[in-house]
């Protein structure tokens, strides 16, 4: 207790001149930092900080010049709201994170802003138990190639929930999940990053009535070669709203999300195992909902790696807009691919898949088709169009909208279940 | 030659007015570490250093370099190792020495004035504390700050620090001594586990500093290390990057061992990335030959694969090597300025790769 009160003594002595306590109805230990604190002020914080501490920062603008970490388990940052408190990162000259949290225990924050950081707003690696609630991270200039990656970005975590933030303006994605498991990502706005949510490689995902526009792509669940998890899945997609996505493309170059084409709302790579239901698409320029193997990307070097998506059952989603310009390099493989098919089009169906079957998966004497328990199935997509697009091109097989063996059910996928939420 | 442009301790004393951490020492001569008490204000106060000013430390501290290490700046780096009366480390192959409770791994960082003359002087800027707990690992900086002691550095420090390089060009740094959650960046891993770096054995297989014996031959035959393989032509060794007799191969795996596996293993805080830079790791994939980014944002600079055979300048190694922006530069923390012949032995690495990626 001696630290905590040396440092509030500092904050104290040091913040500005609101009368307002930030630590106000905050049970257990808390740490005030009011605006006008140094980073050095807010560093010390969290240096000190131990489990059951609640850092609490004032309402007002937070310059910071470095970046802040903390490395304890069971802390809580909050402020005063995700408008009135503000952590920006605009003159920040070292550091490749805005805020790195580096913990196997717990950690929450809510209440808070992160804007322009250098790299990613918001990172935590490790942690068993993350609770963001109104959390906003943001690029102010808008999305442009300079904007740090991930706005929030947990990696390798565990018990996630993610519930209500705002996250804006990332080169990369708004809300990354990345080699995790158990997460809960809902009721968040994510606009004008280059993909609003994805989950990576990550085992048992629900991502649920969130807002996804004015992104490059709207919502994705991607399985990436080269990492310590491998082949993750489970993971439902509902009631979110993927309307808009036509910001154009402007990760850096050689960011995996870079090849998403611009102005779409789905898009599953290689990704196992997910459930798609009750979305509202609409205009999006190249495509509502798309899935693709990683053949489409490139060589992966991982020989335990699957390529291959499986199992998909979307059910129940209002498909509305024609893509009729798709862009970017899978925008293009897609349109000639679209090109063999009799008549020719350049308008991508609601649905699309490249047909790329894992041939440990394919019906016997069928390579392009799966077996039942893998295929990827639709229902009650009201007047949804589809295509198989056969993939690659320039073989015997042209594309085919057929969607009779595309008719099937999975069971539906369990909720994900996180403590707390 | 140097000013401080703040400092967390002045920061807290000017603002704060509160009282010292009180540390408990055991009195006595020769170092005393109180091994559950937070850490002391002053660096004397551990009496490691007969004199800070002169960096003359208690008989007590083994004085140490390694093979190949870290590069930080261009800072001149001096080590000790101080084990408890009658304590002693315990042999790995692979691992840091297992250092008994009650180690305390000094570093002392300093910037000699002019490079190619040692004896024009220097600016010490700080000194590192790795103790070894009863409860862990446990780590902070001193800065000194001209009074003849250094100063407890909770929250780090920018020092601004000028010299005369190599070439016998002026060279200007803004050296940021880490704040003390930093230290987990490199010296930390997932399960909260923090621990040492760089007495592995391979990395002190070598002369002592100045010339003399084998340091891991002085540290047995002082009884302070147990445990060796008998043959000491059969220790582990790391190639220095200098060693112009050795192959670029095994210079460069050196390099990255010391310079990224701190991050870049299994365990590390880059294990997210699915890149292992240890010396252990296989010529393949894991090693960034041929594999693609995930997660490296602007970090990727347009360029498809951490190493290409062959080609430097399509590896994004070389492009993060040599960058100094804070999203973009390798490794993150600890590196402001561009390591010229670490980046010049990659290159030549990467050039006699075989291979071409796909």
């Amino acid at each position: 207790m001696k630290r905590f009160a040396l440092v509030f003594l500092v904050a104290a002595a040091c913040g500005g001149s609101s009368s307002d306590d930030p630590c106000k109805g905050v049970a257990g230990p808390c740490v005030a930092v009011h605006a006008g604190a140094t980073v050095q002020e807010a560093q010390t914080a969290l240096i000190n900080a131990t489990s059951g501490t609640t850092i609490a920062f004032g309402e007002g603008t937070f310059d910071f010049d470095l970046d802040l970490s903390l490395t304890v388990g069971g802390v809580t940052i909050q402020g005063q709201g995700m408008d009135k408190t503000i952590l920006s990162f605009k003159k920040q000259t070292t550091g490749a994170q805005g805020l790195l949290v580096q913990t196997s225990g717990s950690f929450a924050m809510h209440d808070i802003a992160i804007e322009d950081a250098k790299g990613d707003c918001l990172k935590v690696e490790g942690a068993d138990g993350l609770h963001l609630n109104h959390v906003r991270t943001e690029w102010t200039g808008g999305p442009k190639d300079t904007n740090g990656a991930y706005g929030i970005y947990p990696v390798q975590s565990k018990n996630v929930l993610i519930e209500n933030c705002i996250a804006k303006g990332a080169s990369d994605t708004g809300i990354y999940v990345g080699q995790s498991q158990d997460v809960i990502i809902r009721g968040n706005d994510v606009e004008y990053n280059v993909a609003g949510i994805e989950c990576e490689n990550t085992n048992r995902a629900d991502v649920y009535m969130n807002n996804a526009t004015h992104n490059t792509g709207g919502i994705l669940v991607f399985n990436l070669p080269g990492l310590q998890v491998k082949n993750a899945g489970q993971t439902r997609v509902f009631m979110n709203m993927m309307v808009d996505n036509n910001t154009p493309n402007f990760a850096p170059a050689g960011n995996i999300v870079g090849q998403v084409p611009t102005g779409s709302g789905f898009v599953g790579l290689a990704a196992h195992n997910v459930e798609i239901f009750g979305n509202t698409f609409d205009n999006e320029h190249t495509m509502n909902l798309g899935i693709a193997s990683y053949t489409l990307i490139g060589n992966p070097n991982d020989p335990q790696y699957n390529v291959y998506p499986d199992t998909f059952y979307i059910h129940d989603n209002t498909f509305t807009g024609t893509s009729t310009m798709a862009s970017g390099p899978l925008g293009g493989a897609v349109l000639l691919a679209l090109a063999e098919m009799t008549p020719s089009t350049t308008t991508v169906p609601d649905m699309i898949w490249d047909g790329v079957v894992d041939p440990t998966k394919a019906l016997s004497g069928d390579p392009n088709h799966f077996m039942p328990e893998f295929n990827i199935c639709f229902q009650g997509n009201g007047d949804a169009d589809w295509a198989d697009l056969m993939w690659p091109t320039g073989d015997a097989m042209k594309p085919s909208t057929d969607p009779a063996p595309f008719n099937c059910t999975h069971p539906p996928l369990p909720a994900v279940v996180v403590p707390g939420s | 030659m140097k000013k401080l442009i703040f400092l967390c301790t002045i920061a807290i004393a000017a603002c704060g007015g509160g009282s010292d951490e009180v540390c408990h020492p055991p009195s006595g001569s020769g170092p005393g570490i109180d091994l559950d008490g937070p850490f002391c204000k002053h660096l004397s106060s551990y009496r490691l250093f007969t004199d800070e000013t002169a960096q003359a430390t208690d008989p007590a501290l083994f004085a140490y370099d390694l093979n190949t290490p870290l590069f930080s700046d261009y800072a001149t780096k001096r080590r000790w190792l101080y084990l408890p009366d009658g304590a002693s480390a315990t042999w790995q192959d692979t691992d840091s020495l297992d250092l008994p409770v009650g180690t305390v791994i000094v570093k002392t960082f300093s910037f000699l004035h002019d490079r190619r003359d040692p004896s024009a002087g220097e600016d010490l800027i700080e000194t590192r504390l790795l103790i070894h707990r009863t409860a862990g690992w446990d780590g902070a900086s001193y800065v000194y700050d001209g009074s003849g002691d250094a100063e407890l550095a909770v929250a780090g420090a920018e020092v601004p620090v000028t010299w005369i390089h190599d070439d016998g060009s002026m060279k200007s740094d803004d050296y940021v001594v880490p704040n003390k959650n930093q230290c987990k960046n490199c010296h930390g891993e997932h399960d909260d586990v923090v621990g040492p770096l760089g007495p592995k054995a391979r990395h002190l297989n070598r002369a002592q500093p100045g010339g003399g014996t084998n340091q891991l031959a002085a540290l047995i035959a002082s009884g302070k290390l147990t445990g060796a393989p008998a043959d000491p032509a059969s220790w582990p060794k790391t190639t220095p990057m200098d060693d112009t007799t050795a192959t670029i191969e095994a210079r460069a795996r050196g390099y990255l061992d010391v310079n990224c596996s701190h991050c870049h293993n299994p365990r590390g805080a880059a294990r997210t990335s699915g890149v292992d830079f240890s010396v252990t790791s296989p010529t393949t994939e894991s090693l960034g030959i041929c594999k693609g980014p995930t997660a490296a944002g602007r970090g990727a600079g347009g360029l498809d694969f951490d190493i290409v055979p062959g080609m430097p300048d399509e590896s994004i190694v070389i492009f993060r090597m040599s960058s100094t922006e804070a999203d973009i530069k390798m490794p993150e923390l600890g590196r402001n300025l561009v390591h010229a012949e670490g980046v010049q032995l990659i290159r030549d690495w990467i050039t006699s790769l075989p291979g071409a990626c796909m």
